[in-house]
């Protein structure tokens, strides 16, 4: 079956006017996930719902405490926010890996969320700074951790109808700051063999004071790594809360060993990027203070 | 040597001519001509990767509204034992017959069983799920030493090796080649390297995916345009394949995007002329990535085994070497070439070399790029550094102290002309890449590489149009800039204005027949061809101004575009605007067996920095350095140098073609299948040296595949000097470099 209808609702409301229960249709941000599997015959949608005309999908807004990203804005626009990248580089950094210059122009956060691919590369970047989706569907609003709104490979947690309106973030707290890595063998258009998000917040004696660490593409989801958080928080972010941090991120890892690596190599890899993660945050925090 | 001593066009750079369509999107390629009232063909591939096939029942797909034709195996000949063409890139039709469609039996994953057309492609690929086929699966067998082993799964049960008992064997063919006495030459020497080296099956990799339109006319005259290195072959092996007379089949060539040796042999064309016959529609076929990749041509996976024996002076004493290949389903003769020319590089009057060819459940192998000869130079090159160390000598200096020079014969046994090996050792030594030191953490090393260098035959076709321009016809395919090349050489010998000339490729119908534009043999045997022409060209001018003079023809000179003769002369384009009045139209054709080839020589020098922690390499610095006699178009030439060191840092990196248990590629996609992104290489420095080809009439020798032998072995070796690790078997990519760092 091909594609029968494509709609492009103007507002929330009509949005979920035409969605109804959400059977048979597919939302679309950027598409560069859903139109590639609909080529590849893994989705076969009979109605296409777009959701660039609807101005909540599309915003980026920035007050005191939060910053809300549509989830169908394009990485493209959050990476030139006047604020968003400098606020988290990190998150910034995950989604200009996306793809190529041409991708990063269409494809949006919330696609790379909703998608759930275990290696999405803004996945455990939004972990790391705790960002919340914000979830309409036809029984109303509801909020979700971001580590919570993914539940499997290629699995989210909405239900049929449900549609992610935006991700908030908090807004760092002085001190902070954040970092994504990727392992890829190539420099771009590529896959995360492993990744790995890190947000820190350091104090002016340079202890640590909070932090999130996320990995994936090592586990069937992305996964916020609690111990490892604890290794550092407290600490001056020296060797051994390093070592005990990424010791934490390898035995959360429960990676498969398939064409893209091994299992033991993503275990290995993880606790380097986390390692490394750190280490760039902590220079970012640094750079801002002198 | 010549008679063109002093070149003015020749070295040149103009802008191609084909280069502005390219650049705006105009060129067209493929898949870009539509006919009135075409239809689109789809192929129906095999799910199994080793199979019998029971029955296939076309009937509801050819049921459906729009369905026009299909068909199966059985509209194409039955093979027996026919050769297509003879010598290098010979092949028997019973090895191309079913790379095209299966008869019967299926032997490897996503192989063509039937093909249908219909008025969309989607219906197409509607239509095509429609076929019934039912199968007998059978084990499937993908490595080359299980193939072997007792208990394997047997491909043909028809086919035995010459020299072998009629037993049944997957094994595809057997060579075996000794010059001297390698065995008690070993005893010479003070120090023996016996290693075994792997490369994997690998793919070309071009980025145009094969396509083709074929028309059928009432009086059984086809007609086909495609994206092909050589028309010619299309035309041969399309008609052997459907059974169709030659001289009924026209093939025009569309302009190509890559083809490395892949695009010398059919797939989709014979099922489109099938199917545009069945229908009496034009029909046109366009394969899709995944296809290409799993159901196209690749280059072999090998793994070489290396003994060399050298004295504590380091003089190269012996050789033994023994490759043993994989050649997918069918015969793809990959063998051969490495026991001839395993050893060339080198003076060795005591050398072994052996070659062997295995079928596994896959596609059959095709060329690419120097075929067979990269996977064996890695071995080799390899084990004469790790030789050069342990004697204690440089590299280059252990190379330049045993490589050939004119006069030395390789395995093949004629002694090589005037070759350029030993001047670009020199090169290399003396560049500033080889002098400056290495960066912190990184490592240096350097190959050195062979290629025979085909001729073969070539046709040009030059006709002076009447305002002086000329339009020069040939039947090359252009992947390299050839035209441009084409076009300066008839420049130079006419003395006219590169813009003045407007070179083509013609379609079969048009122009004299010309072999496949591969074997690095088109600049030099069609360029051969159309310098004859203008040559020919020039002469009937000097002729008719002589006439006109009423002089004898040997005083008229040519120069500068231009018959003289004292003070009078008579230009190019005066010559073009009368010639109805002075003796009619100016046209000139040539045909040529080519005899003027020389081998072509290079060596690469590569800098790799390998993280140690994640294990990914990144290669910092790269210089290919390359004889190519004498460059017609250097830019041309350069990108040859580099396009073959990109592939190779792609072969020895990260390409590699993954099979599961079940026979299928896993990574049939440039996602997966990871050759390299221009973000990952350094600028690759190529560097032209020119030892004139004395052969040729403006000394040219091949230069596009010899840049894709010494990558490998080079980059092996800078990740060892990186890392301290030797890894003999390729790719290099990051786990397998993590595990064995560790593993230390
Ligand atoms: C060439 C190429 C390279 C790529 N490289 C990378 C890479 O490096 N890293 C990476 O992580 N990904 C990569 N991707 C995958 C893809 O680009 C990303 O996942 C991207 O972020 C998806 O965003 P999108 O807006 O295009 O999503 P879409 O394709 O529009 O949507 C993705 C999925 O989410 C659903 N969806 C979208 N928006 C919503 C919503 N608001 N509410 C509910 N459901 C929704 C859609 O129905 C669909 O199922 C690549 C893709 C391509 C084609």
């Amino acid at each position: 079956m091909a594609v029968q209808e494509f709609i492009s609702p103007t507002s929330l409301s009509e949005a979920q006017l035409v969605v109804g229960d959400g059977a048979a249709s597919s939302w679309l941000a950027g598409g560069t996930d859903l139109l590639v599997g609909i080529r590849l015959g893994a989705r076969d949608p009979a109605r296409v719902i777009d959701l660039k005309q609807i101005p909540e999908l599309t915003a980026i807004e920035i007050d005191e405490t939060s910053v809300r990203v549509g989830a169908a804005a394009s990485a493209f626009d959050v990476l030139h926010n006047s604020d968003v990248p400098s606020l988290f580089p990190g998150l910034a950094e995950a989604l200009n890996l996306i793809g190529s210059t041409q991708i990063t122009g269409r494809c949006s956060a919330g696609g790379n969320l909703c998608n759930a691919s275990p290696a999405a590369d803004s996945i455990p970047a939004l972990i790391a700074n705790g960002a919340q989706c914000r979830i309409l569907g036809p029984d109303g609003e509801r909020t979700l951790a971001v580590e919570d709104f993914v539940v499997g490979p290629n699995q989210n947690a909405l239900a049929s109808g449900e549609l992610l309106v935006e991700l908030i973030l908090p807004r760092p707290p002085a001190g902070t700051s954040d970092a994504y890595l990727r392992l890829t063998p190539r420099t771009e258009m590529d896959i995360a063999v492993a990744g790995a998000g890190v947000s820190i917040t350091v104090d002016e004696s340079g202890t640590c004071t909070a932090a999130r660490v996320a990995i994936g593409a090592v586990a069937p989801t992305a996964l916020l790594v609690e111990v490892a958080a604890q290794a550092l928080v407290g600490s001056q972010l020296d060797q051994a809360a390093i070592d005990a941090a990424v010791a934490a991120v390898r035995a959360a890892a429960t990676p498969i060993s398939d064409k893209r690596g091994t299992a033991e190599y993503r275990t290995h890899v993880v606790g380097v990027l986390v390692s490394r993660a750190i280490a760039n945050a902590q220079a970012r925090i640094q750079e801002a203070r002198s | 040597m010549n008679a063109y001593q002093e070149f003015k066009m020749i070295g040149s750079r103009p802008v191609r001519p084909d280069g502005l369509d390219k650049v705006t999107g105009r060129a067209r390629y493929g898949a870009d001509l539509n006919m009135q009232g075409q239809i689109y063909g789809h192929v129906v591939r095999s799910p199994h990767a080793h199979a019998v096939i029971t029955s296939i029942d076309c009937s509801k797909a050819l049921a459906m509204d729009g369905v026009l034709a299909v068909m199966t195996g059985d509209d194409l000949v039955k093979p027996g034992n026919e050769m297509l063409g003879s010598g290098e890139g010979a092949m028997a039709l019973k090895d191309v017959v079913p790379m095209v469609m299966s008869q019967g039996k299926v032997l490897f994953h996503a192989q063509a069983v039937a093909a249908v057309a219909a008025t969309s492609p989607e219906l197409a690929a509607e239509a095509a799920r429609a076929v019934e086929v039912t199968y007998d699966v059978l084990p499937a067998v993908t490595d080359v030493h299980k193939a072997l082993a007792a208990d394997a799964p047997i491909l043909h049960n028809d086919r035995f090796p010459d020299g072998y008992p009629e037993e049944p064997t997957n094994l595809a063919t057997h060579i075996s080649l000794t010059v001297g006495d390698p065995d008690s030459a070993f005893d010479k020497a003070d120090v023996v390297i016996e290693q075994t080296y792997s490369v994997p099956m690998c793919h070309q990799g071009y980025i145009e995916p094969h396509a083709c339109a074929a028309r059928a006319d009432a009086a059984g005259r086809v007609e086909l345009w495609c994206c092909t290195q050589g028309h010619f072959t299309v035309r041969h092996y399309t008609a052997a394949v459907t059974g169709i007379d030659m001289g009924k089949i026209k093939v025009t060539a569309s302009e190509i995007g890559g083809g490395f040796g892949g695009k010398t042999t059919v797939y989709l064309e014979p099922l489109a002329v099938v199917l545009a016959q069945k229908s009496g529609r034009p029909v046109k076929m366009v394969m899709d990535r995944g296809d290409v990749f799993r159901a196209t041509g690749p280059a072999p996976g090998a793994e070489t085994k290396v003994k060399l024996g050298a004295t504590r002076d380091g003089k190269l004493v012996a050789a033994d070497v023994e490759c043993l290949m994989d050649s997918g389903a069918y015969n793809g003769n990959p063998a051969g070439i490495p026991a001839f020319m395993a050893t060339a590089c080198y003076k060795l009057t005591d050398a072994r070399s052996t070659g062997r060819s295995v079928y596994t459940n896959k596609p059959k192998i095709h060329a690419y790029r120097a075929p067979s000869i990269p996977q064996v130079t890695l071995g080799f090159e390899l084990a004469i550094t790790e030789l050069a160390a342990e004697v204690g000598m440089d590299p280059i200096e252990f190379r330049l102290l045993n490589a050939v020079e004119e006069g030395d014969a390789n395995m093949m046994g004629a002694p090589y002309n005037r070759i350029g090996l030993r001047e670009c050792l020199e090169v290399a030594r003396n560049h500033d890449h080889y002098k400056s030191a290495v960066a912190d953490g990184a490592g240096r090393g350097m190959a050195m590489g062979y290629w025979i260098n085909a001729g073969m035959q070539s046709s040009a076709t030059l006709n002076v149009i009447a305002d002086g321009h000329v339009s020069i016809l040939t039947g090359s395919p252009d992947i390299g800039g050839s035209r441009a090349s084409m076009a300066l050489m008839a420049s130079e010998v006419l003395g006219i204005p590169f813009e003045h000339i407007h070179p083509q490729v013609a379609a079969t119908d048009a122009v004299g027949h010309c072999d496949v534009t591969g074997g690095s043999r088109t600049t030099l045997a069609t360029g051969q061809a159309v310098i004859q022409a203008a040559e020919q060209c020039v002469a009937e001018m000097c002729r008719r101004a002589a006439a006109e003079w009423e002089v004898e023809p040997g005083v008229v000179a040519w120069s500068q575009g231009a018959a003289h003769y004292g003070d009078q002369s008579l230009t190019f384009e005066e010559l073009a605007s009368r010639a109805g009045a002075m003796g009619g139209p100016l046209t000139f054709s040539t045909s040529l067996t080519s005899t003027s080839t020389a081998p072509g020589f290079g060596v690469h020098i590569c800098d790799a920095e390998v993280d140690k922690e994640t294990g990914r390499t990144t290669i910092t610095r790269y210089t290919a350095i390359q004889d190519a006699g004498k460059a017609i178009h250097p830019d041309y030439v350069e990108g040859q140098l580099q396009g073959g060191a990109v592939q190779g840092i792609g072969w020895a990196l990260n390409e590699e073609y993954l099979y599961n248990e079940e026979g299928a590629l896993e990574n049939p996609g440039f996602l997966d299948y990871r050759i390299p992104v221009a973000s990952d290489l350094p600028f690759i420095d190529a560097v032209i040296v020119e030892v004139p080809n004395p052969l040729h009439p403006f000394g040219v020798k091949g230069v596009g595949e010899v840049p894709i032998v010494p990558p490998m072995p080079a980059i092996a070796e800078a990740v060892y000097q990186s890392t301290g690790v030797r890894f003999r078997d390729l790719p290099l990519n990051p786990p397998k470099i993590v595990a064995a760092l560790l593993d230390n």
